[in-house]
């Protein structure tokens, strides 16, 4: 781009300096509080590692019973909502894109909406929805995945979408077939290797969005590891600390994860 | 990355056909909402013969092969490959090699994978299918490149790869949807080449199509100009350039002048000769006539004209004159003779029939 066309000039280094020691800071004091916290022997001073390690003390194992059972919902509803984004989302997409081109359009509107949705106007729909679910599938905890499989949808399309931009899969799904391969074959030999890096990312998303969803399952009254969280900081904040600082680092790690896989996208395509 | 093409092998045993396959296209209709891309085309190819479809942009040609592919179907008429109809045969079940315009190698396979792919499809065992692959990859000169990925190659290697892949299962019909038009003109020539010799020496039925005039004269047996969805003209390519049975084939294959003229009980007077008329007869009046420039030359007598410009194209000489009603007329002639801008020479038909239009 060229100087003229820039809006105003390029901000100085200290100016730069600055501005991502602000907004680091902003993000950083509250994690280094969390852990500074997450390590207070109570109210009267001083630190411990107590916390930390009580959480796996066997003696406790009841106590934290509840924690872990709505961590381990939480697991189950990231899968299940994955499974619905490889499922659902993924052939679809695939199919819009070769078959149905004129329809991306109405896809990409569908997907992008629920963005628009704030979480408390999705339950008032879903409430009547999830009577009906209850009703034929039971109340079990994995129900919630459709909820959010709708949620997760604007975040996992777009990262499935720049994906399949940058590959040729109408000209390579036509190469496989041309040399006898069935569509599934295509799917799974042709497609899906060059599309890794897409649904991995929508997947990763798909899991970070999930663990960190507390409206939703509050509304619908069930527990997963947010309203867990909130139940528990109320009679052991520092309990609900350190869990709320691991469930930020394995965020975190997911979506350096995600990071890293598109910089390695980056690097093989300036080959 | 090299762009030139090395001496590739002889074709392997392994490759050969034992004939080619007759395909037919009868009545093919194909249409894309309320346009008709195909117009109740017929094309009828001998076994072993290899048939370029020729025409401008949105004329058909690639509808043609994808339909012929199955990767587009048809609203009417019958695809006979070998006398069985296809037509609502799936691609995969089609035993067709396919070469696309654009890169099409499987981008996380390399050269060999690629190649090997269409025999693992056919359920090939291991060894003999890395061995038919290497062989393939050795008739298109790569086989040293074996192991390279599709952004490891350059253009023309890649489409040599995507060519070797296309041959490795011995389809009974090869396409070529412009597979060319990608490269730089230097390898295109080089490829151009390199396919028509594979395609004599394994007898395989092919069909190519493209845009490039050139291209397709100098590979194909026959040639189908194609104008909005149907065939004007099939033949070969010195029928098409000699004989040329519409005005628009004249047009389109070779390069020819639009000079004015009268027809007259079938033939057309041009600047005072007269030229016998190829195709229907026009009926008497004004028309305009379609002159080789090997049909025009420069004498010491004749119609004046003012030299334009003169291009030299290595074996002859290209020379652009200007009548005096202001007509452009384009002459080819020996490059002993260098006419400068401003010259003033005389021109003379040499008879040669013509096509003409109104």
């Amino acid at each position: 781009m060229s100087n003229a066309t820039r809006l105003g000039t390029e901000p100085g280094k200290v100016t730069r300096w600055v501005i991502l020691g602000v907004v680091g800071a902003f993000f950083l004091v509250p994690i280094i509080a969390l852990i500074e916290f997450s390590f207070r022997d109570g109210l009267g001073g001083g630190y411990t590692t107590g916390h930390w390690t009580g959480l796996f003390d066997p003696a406790n194992a009841r106590v934290y019973r509840d924690l872990f059972q709505s961590i381990g919902n939480s697991f189950i509803l990231a899968a299940v909502t994955v499974a619905i984004v490889l499922l659902v989302l993924l052939p679809t997409m695939i199919l819009v894109h070769i078959q149905f081109p004129r329809l991306k359009r109405v896809l990409e509107f569908i997907c992008i909406v629920p963005i628009t949705v704030p979480a408390i106007v999705l339950v008032v729909g879903l409430a009547p929805v999830y009577a009906v679910v209850v009703r034929v599938l039971g109340g079990s905890i994995w129900t919630l995945a459709f909820a959010y499989g709708i949620t997760v949808l604007p975040y996992a399309y777009r990262a499935i979408q720049s994906n399949l931009d940058a590959v040729a899969v109408v000209t390579l799904s036509e190469a496989g077939r041309s040399l006898g391969a069935g569509w599934m074959t295509v799917l799974w030999r042709i497609l899906l290797p060059n599309l890794r890096r897409g649904v991995l990312a929508a997947a990763f998303i798909s899991v970070a969005v999930v663990l960190g969803e507390f409206t939703i399952a509050s509304l619908l009254n069930r527990r997963n590891l947010q309203t867990a969280l909130l139940q528990v900081g109320q009679s052991d904040p520092w309990v609900a600390a350190i869990f709320s600082l691991l469930a930020l680092a394995f965020a975190f790690c997911l979506l350096l994860l995600i990071g890293r896989l598109g910089r390695d996208r980056r690097n093989r395509s300036s080959l | 990355m090299t762009n030139s093409i090395p001496t590739a092998a002889p074709v392997p045993e392994s490759l050969a056909t034992d004939s080619g396959a007759t395909v037919e296209l009868v009545g093919v209709v194909k249409n894309f909402g309320t346009h008709r891309a195909l117009n109740a085309i017929n094309l009828s190819i001998r076994p072993g013969e290899f048939v370029a479809l020729l025409g401008p942009s949105g004329c058909g040609k690639t509808t043609a092969l994808r339909a012929l592919s199955g990767l587009e179907s048809i609203n009417e008429g019958r695809i006979l490959i070998d006398g069985e109809d296809v037509a609502s045969v799936p691609t995969n079940k089609r035993d067709i090699g396919m070469v696309f315009q654009s890169y099409s190698l499987f981008p996380h396979m390399t050269a060999i994978e690629n190649v090997e792919f269409g025999l693992r499809m056919r359920g090939v065992s291991a060894g003999e299918r890395r061995g038919r692959a290497a062989e393939a990859l050795e008739m298109v000169g790569l086989d040293k490149h074996s192991s390279r990925y599709a952004h490891q190659m350059s253009g023309g290697q890649q489409q040599r790869v995507a060519l070797a892949r296309a041959l490795v299962t011995r389809p009974r019909v090869l396409l070529l949807d412009e597979p060319l038009s990608a490269l730089d003109a230097k390898v295109r020539v080089q490829l151009r080449d390199q396919i028509r010799r594979i395609q004599t020496d394994l007898g395989i039925t092919t069909v190519f199509v493209t845009h490039d005039q050139e291209e397709a004269l100098a590979v194909a047996d026959r040639v189908a100009v194609m104008r909005e969805g149907v065939i004007e003209q099939i033949g070969t390519p010195e029928e098409l350039y000699a004989t040329p049975t519409t005005a628009f084939v004249a047009d389109f294959v070779g390069l020819s002048n639009r000079l004015p003229g009268e027809v007259l009980g079938g033939s057309i007077q041009v600047y005072g000769s007269t030229l016998a008329l190829l195709g229907s007869g026009l009926a008497d009046g004004p028309a305009t006539a379609l002159v080789r420039p090997e049909d025009v030359t420069i004498e010491s007598t004749g119609i004046p004209a003012t030299v334009v410009a003169s291009s030299f194209l290595g074996s002859l000489r290209r020379t652009q004159v200007r009548l005096d009603d202001d007509t452009l007329v384009n002459v080819q002639h020996g490059v002993e003779s260098r006419p400068q801008a401003g010259d003033i020479v005389h021109l003379k038909l040499r008879g040669a029939p013509v096509s003409a239009q109104r």
